[in-house]
């Protein structure tokens, strides 16, 4: 047999661990306790006021008017002009790839129909998906519609600001058009599931093995770290699966969230966002010294993920250093990946870019545990 | 002929806990077939020494090797050929008793492994209890258990850390049976205790104490080796001796047991008059007996006490 790894003591550890787990209430608790309760309690939404969204412009006309009516955009500070899209299809990828919020588009004929007193429209289309953080900033249109071109139209112009602003924006809510929160949250919802009980899982694996006294006889037979560190996680990807299906069922039968992705897509991104969080798990696992501590450890990156990722609060609302934080942690990307297959119906090739975050954060966190994995009882 | 390379060559072993130390510059070399009993009293270091050569603790100090691996480089082949049976039951009480024998048998990537585990629970007489999870089992029954479970992959070198420890006596029987018929299979055994009966059982003893190995060597050379003389003294009014005894300073030791009191010394000459003077009384037979393990190993505690 290999020295540091062989198959057959890999499944050795497999099985045992699955049994123990079988035999485990509180397991079987938690993998529908918390999914049957968080989907209850999150019933609401959590509502604030992210500024600086970005957006991208397709600008056919290109007159002094439009380049006001943007800077009155801008000028909101609910506004940043980051792209400036070359057609109508990179536009919509924009959009659909998460990159902008925002897309505007002004019409070849807009300054030839304000002129003419014709109140022609622009197109602002939002990304919908969290209508918590479109709200405010499409509340403000109606109030640039009256004042943004005020400046502009004096002398004979004067009489185009009568009592019926000049111009208007016509909104599209993309992906979630009548603004219901639960097609935010629920997809969200399985991604906090998941980071709160994958981690508090397998948090106690090792540490029970301490406290049990059974890692003696373990260290003292020839298993390999890493035998032991997969064999303890991969009876617990069938828990996220069986937790996945309760808030699938839950999002199509109860909430009523729309599905437009690749449910095959939906299973593999699921399975790496599992095992990124039953990596962490384990290996809080094996540097903690005691079930409390393991439990510490869990606690203190589940508040984080859950406040940083996006799913409390809109992630383009939060301060810089809190979005740098974000972008470290699983649930971010999850979150990103999740909306963007089930609301948006995002494909692989859109949501490749919230895929390898989480490969690499596996792979280091892995590398941290078994670094850190004690072979002996010192 | 060169004499086979000992199963446990170690060198200066030591290791310390938070500043104190828990095995003192211990040096130990065991051979093959041997059984060694380990002997010393609570927290006197044997758990922590055993760990140390089955590469469960990194040494502070000393090197050395075991089955011909060494200590500190190569404790996966050291872990491949060990039976370590713990203090304290480690296998799974949440699985069943095949379960916990199918697991180390897995482990140790054995071929045929089913017929390895029946043959084991049938060897057990466990046939119809093999569902039963293993936190159920007594006290006895778990330790037979885990024995059987350290022997499965046929180790060379068998640690046992305190086996028969609130085992019945029928039981602790059995297993030494057991332990004699391992031995004479080949395979060394280096088992702790502290019941000076069983100390008797084994082909060689160290006593440790303070972390420290006070003595080595085979029952029969300690005692030739002890320099303390000992009298028997069966009597019906032998405790009211004993306490008149306590006042003789040559009469080192005083130990009651039964109707017979065990009285040692190294003054020799000084006890033999004391013990004379005795015989001469009515009611008392003297004679002298060779020493006990027990008084020896009492001796030794009370000489390093002494030194300290
Ligand atoms: N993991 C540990 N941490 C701290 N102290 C320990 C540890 N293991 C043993 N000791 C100490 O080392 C000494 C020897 O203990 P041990 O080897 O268990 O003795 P024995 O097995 O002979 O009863 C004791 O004083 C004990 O308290
Ligand atoms: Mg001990």
């Amino acid at each position: 047999m290999n020295r540091w790894f062989s198959l057959d003591r890999l499944w050795a550890m497999v099985r045992k661990e699955f049994i123990q787990m079988r035999r485990d209430r509180l397991t079987f608790a938690m993998m529908v306790g918390i999914p049957v309760l968080q989907l209850t309690l999150f019933g609401f939404a959590i509502n604030s006021d992210p500024r600086h969204l970005p957006m991208a412009i397709l600008d056919a006309d290109q007159s002094t008017y439009t380049r006001t009516i943007v800077a009155a955009l801008r000028h909101t500070r609910y506004f940043d002009l980051t792209h400036h899209a070359r057609n109508e299809a990179q536009a919509s990828a924009l959009l659909a790839q998460g990159d902008v919020q925002f897309v505007l588009s002004i019409p070849a004929d807009f300054t030839r129909r304000l002129l003419r007193g014709e109140r022609p429209s622009l197109l602002l289309q939002a990304d919908a998906t969290d209508p918590a953080a479109t709200s405010n900033a499409l509340a403000v249109l109606s109030r640039l519609e009256q004042q943004a071109l005020t400046q502009d139209l004096r002398g004979p112009l004067a009489n185009l600001r009568g009592t019926a602003p000049p111009f208007e924006f016509t909104v599209h809510r993309r992906y979630n058009p009548e603004g219901i929160t639960q097609f935010n949250i629920v997809p969200g919802l399985m991604g906090v599931i998941l980071t709160m009980t994958m981690i508090v899982m397998t948090g106690l694996a090792v540490t029970r093995e301490h406290e049990r006294g059974t890692m003696e006889n373990l260290l003292a037979m020839p298993v390999s770290p890493i035998e032991v560190m997969v064999g303890k996680i991969v009876p617990y990807i069938f828990v996220g699966y069986i937790q996945v299906a309760v808030i699938l069922v839950a999002a199509r039968w109860v909430f009523d969230v729309p599905m437009l992705g690749s449910f095959g897509l939906l299973l593999a991104g699921t399975l790496l966002f599992i095992v990124a969080n039953l990596t962490v798990g384990i290996t809080f696992s094996s540097l903690a010294n005691n079930q409390t501590q393991a439990m510490q450890m869990s606690f203190f990156f589940f508040l984080p993920s859950i406040l940083l990722s996006g799913f409390m609060f809109p992630f383009r609302g939060m301060p810089g250093w809190a979005q740098y934080a974000g972008e470290v942690l699983p649930l971010t990307h999850f979150l990103r990946f999740i909306r963007g297959l089930m609301l948006k119906g995002n494909e692989f090739s859109q949501l490749w870019p919230h895929l390898w975050p989480l490969l690499m954060f596996t792979g280091a966190i892995l590398l941290l545990g078994l670094l850190r994995y004690r072979r002996t009882l010192d | 002929m060169t004499a086979p390379a000992p199963v446990i060559h170690v060198e200066g072993l030591s290791k310390s806990f938070q500043g104190k130390l828990a095995v003192d510059h211990v040096s130990l070399e065991i051979d093959q077939g041997d059984i060694f009993g380990f002997l010393g009293p609570n927290g006197s270091g044997k758990t922590t020494t055993i760990r140390l050569l089955c590469g469960l603790l990194t040494p502070d100090e000393g090197t050395g090797t075991c089955l011909g691996h060494d200590l500190l480089r190569e404790a996966y082949q050291i872990k491949r050929q060990v039976g370590y049976m713990t203090q304290r039951f480690s296998f799974y009480e949440d699985l069943t008793i095949r379960e916990n024998l199918d697991f180390v048998a897995r482990i140790y990537g054995m071929t045929q492994r089913q017929d390895v585990v029946d043959a084991a629970i049938d060897r057990l007489n466990l046939t119809d209890r093999q569902h039963q999870l293993a936190g159920t089992l007594s006290g006895g029954w778990k330790q037979r258990l885990a024995l059987t479970a350290c022997t499965l992959h046929q180790p060379r070198l068998l640690l046992l850390d305190e086996p028969t420890a609130g085992v019945d006596p029928q039981a602790r029987r059995d297993f030494w049976d057991q332990i004699h018929h391992l031995a004479a299979d080949g395979i060394t055994v280096l088992v702790s205790t502290h019941y000076m009966d069983e100390a008797e059982r084994c082909s060689r003893l160290g006593y440790i104490a303070s972390g420290r190995l006070l003595a080595d060597g085979t029952p029969q050379s300690l005692v030739a080796e002890s320099e303390l003389s000992t009298w028997a003294i069966d009597g019906t009014d032998i405790h009211r001796l004993g306490d008149t005894l306590k006042s003789v300073p040559a009469a080192q030791q005083i130990v009651p047991f039964g109707t017979r009191l065990y009285v040692s010394g190294t003054d020799t000459a000084a006890l033999k008059s004391t013990m004379d003077a005795i015989a001469r009384k009515p009611g008392f037979q003297v004679h002298p007996v060779s020493p006990r393990l027990e008084d020896i190993f009492t001796r030794l505690m009370q000489r390093q006490e002494d030194t300290q």
